[in-house]
């Protein structure tokens, strides 16, 4: 898992808000690492929408006959848990759980971190100091412990681990948007519409966020392969996704005790975990190489 | 630098107060009467109504946050209702396995970690750097508990050259044996720290190397070595000791996940049964004690930062 603060200080180098959007995908596609990344979460995001529309088996349908099958067991190419379950039809299904807490919980953090950074970036003063005070206090604790603290306040479950790993990185996008908001507030285009009569509203919203948005993008990529691994730990310590219910992590814990009869059972969830944050590191590198303007001229 | 210490000392005052609250908190955030949750399945409307007048529920938060602060600065975190014994000596006793755990990790991320950094910058825009940084970049996304059960089937199951469970054997052990047991879940959960201090310290000496000063060394003729260890490698190190910072951090928290991968027997696993166990007293202490621990080990590296750049204690 990946440290936020590692994270912060790698983006902090990113220049925030470059223009020539234009040119952002064609500087993209030169770098071949960050293409195979976009390839490995398109593969992932594939599986979770194609779900329900391919002709995979039940992934909850238990058939203890063929429990710990092999890969390429006919009828079970990945083979079978420990229930019997078909590993590439839970594979597919998984994805969706995965995607979609890891998704929402990256969707809380980003609003949430993004209201307070703007608000404290941009009005000062004691509100300013209240926010970032609280980020302080939340960014002393260790990052998963702070999550763990969480869930034993609302207990565990997928909605709460979700919930939990969102607050981990509200301190991250908000401070990353208060910077971003305390070099943009003095700069001419905002003195301009407050000269024209624009509201705080508008401004933060119009002007600030839209001229952010390049360092958001960047943050929520790098920080999904992030939200997919704390996602999948919190699962697999048995605090997130609860059965029948099952995600890849939980398919890694389960799978865990048959490490000798079946290690595909582990490693195959695991892998997938795996590509799909390495994809979804590869492209946030790609993004934060392409926004920034010592790059391009290399 | 008395100066400096005194400010940073200052600053961590709300940061302690405000963990504080957090953790104080806990019992009243969580659904139910926070006497009920404390006495656990053994609660009686009689106990309950007893432990109440005990805590003060009845009095305001504020005077009952003072009176926890109050007995937790003395040494009381209370008794853990699952255990039924006093949560100090417990904690103390898994968090100095997990004080093992996150030392032998922050070793191996640190010799591994630099090293590869420093040898991938002088060697910069080579085979050596890009493998370096392919694998380096694979680790960042390696989640742990991954790592941990490939460490298992490769060199527990597959090759049998390491335990892969526990702190020493049934029989008990010596000092070999807890290297022995260590190394798996050490590497397992330095690897993300190694690849974030390899990638950082390979772009800080990068930096360096390309300044003037630097240059006129090379001019001068001072040798590569020099160039590398003294020029380059002294100046470098502010970054790299911030990183190492956060990343003792993660290692604190992320040892919950090796700990539970390995059976290791430290507080993060002590934690999550507790959180399972809707064991408060114990989650709070648990938290309270590495959420601290972690606090000062910020200050402590914020002041190896300011004597190693003296414009930090000046500005």
């Amino acid at each position: 898992m990946s440290d936020i603060s590692a994270k912060q200080s790698e983006l902090a180098e990113a220049a925030p808000d470059i223009p020539a959007r234009q040119s952002l995908f064609a500087r993209l596609r030169k770098n071949r690492l960050s293409l195979f990344g976009g390839f490995l979460v398109l593969i992932s995001v594939f599986m979770a929408l194609s779900a329900p529309y391919l002709p995979l088996q039940d992934p909850n349908a238990v058939d203890t006959s063929v429990r710990l099958s092999a890969i390429g067991t006919p009828g079970h190419l990945l083979g079978t848990d420990e229930l019997g379950r078909d590993i590439m039809s839970r594979l597919f299904w998984g994805a969706r759980i995965t995607l979609t807490v890891s998704l929402a919980a990256t969707l809380i953090a980003m609003i949430t971190g993004t209201i307070l950074g703007l608000v404290s970036g941009y009005f000062l003063g004691w509100t300013d100091t209240v926010i970032s005070r609280g980020v302080d206090v939340l960014m002393a604790f260790p990052y998963f412990l702070l999550a763990l603290t969480v869930i034993a306040i609302l207990g565990p479950g997928l909605l709460n681990g979700m919930l939990a790993i969102a607050l981990v990185n509200v301190p991250f996008f908000a401070r990353i948007i208060r910077g971003s908001t305390l070099s943009l507030r003095e700069s001419d285009f905002v003195l301009a519409a407050k000269g024209m009569g624009a509201g705080h509203t508008r401004i933060l919203f119009r002007h600030i966020l839209l001229n952010s948005l390049s360092t958001l993008v960047v943050a929520t990529t790098i920080n999904l392969g992030f939200m997919i691994t704390a996602a999948a730990a919190l699962s697999f310590l048995g605090l997130g996704v609860q059965p029948p219910t099952s995600d890849w992590g939980t398919m890694l814990a389960s799978g865990r005790q048959y490490l000798s009869a079946a290690p595909h059972t582990s490693y195959l969830p695991g892998l997938a975990i795996f590509l799909t944050v390495l994809g979804f590191n590869l492209l946030g590198d790609g993004l934060r190489d392409a926004l920034d303007p010592r790059m391009r001229d290399s | 630098m008395r100066g400096y210490l005194l400010k940073r000392l200052a600053q961590t005052i709300p940061v302690l107060f405000g963990i504080s609250v957090l953790v104080f908190s806990m019992l009243h955030l969580a659904p139910g009467d926070p006497a009920d949750l404390l006495l656990g399945s053994e609660s009686t409307p009689e106990s309950v109504a007893q432990l109440r007048q005990e805590m003060g529920l009845d009095r305001p938060l504020p005077v009952q946050y003072a009176a926890w602060a109050g007995r937790i600065v003395q040494g009381d975190f209370g008794r853990s209702t699952v255990l039924n014994r006093e949560v100090l000596p417990e904690i103390l006793k898994r968090f100095k396995n997990t004080l093992v755990l996150t030392s032998g990790a922050l070793v191996f991320a640190i010799v591994f970690g630099i090293g590869i950094g420093i040898l991938a910058a002088v060697y910069h825009q080579t085979l050596f750097d890009s493998v370096a940084m392919l694998i380096a970049l694979a680790g960042l996304s390696m989640p742990t508990f991954f790592t941990g059960i490939v460490a298992i089937l490769i060199f527990a199951m597959g090759l049998q050259i390491l335990p892969s469970a526990g702190m020493y054997p049934a029989r008990g052990g010596d000092f070999f044996d807890l290297l022995r047991h260590l190394l798996l879940p050490a590497i397992t959960l330095g690897a993300v720290s190694a690849a974030i201090l390899a990638r950082m310290t390979r772009s800080a000496m990068l930096e360096v190397i390309q300044q003037d000063y630097v240059r006129t060394a090379r001019a001068k003729g001072v040798g590569e070595h020099r160039i590398v260890w003294v020029h380059a490698l002294r100046n470098a190190s502010i970054t790299i000791v911030t990183v190492l910072g956060m990343q003792i951090g993660y290692l604190l928290g992320g040892s919950v996940i090796t700990e539970a991968v390995f059976s290791w027997p430290g507080l993060g696993q002590m934690m999550v049964r507790a959180i399972q166990a809707r064991d408060y007293p114990m989650v709070q202490g648990g938290v309270l004690l590495i959420a601290v621990s972690f606090v000062f080990i910020n200050l402590a590296v914020d002041l190896i930062y300011a004597w190693l750049d003296p414009r930090i204690r000046y500005s």
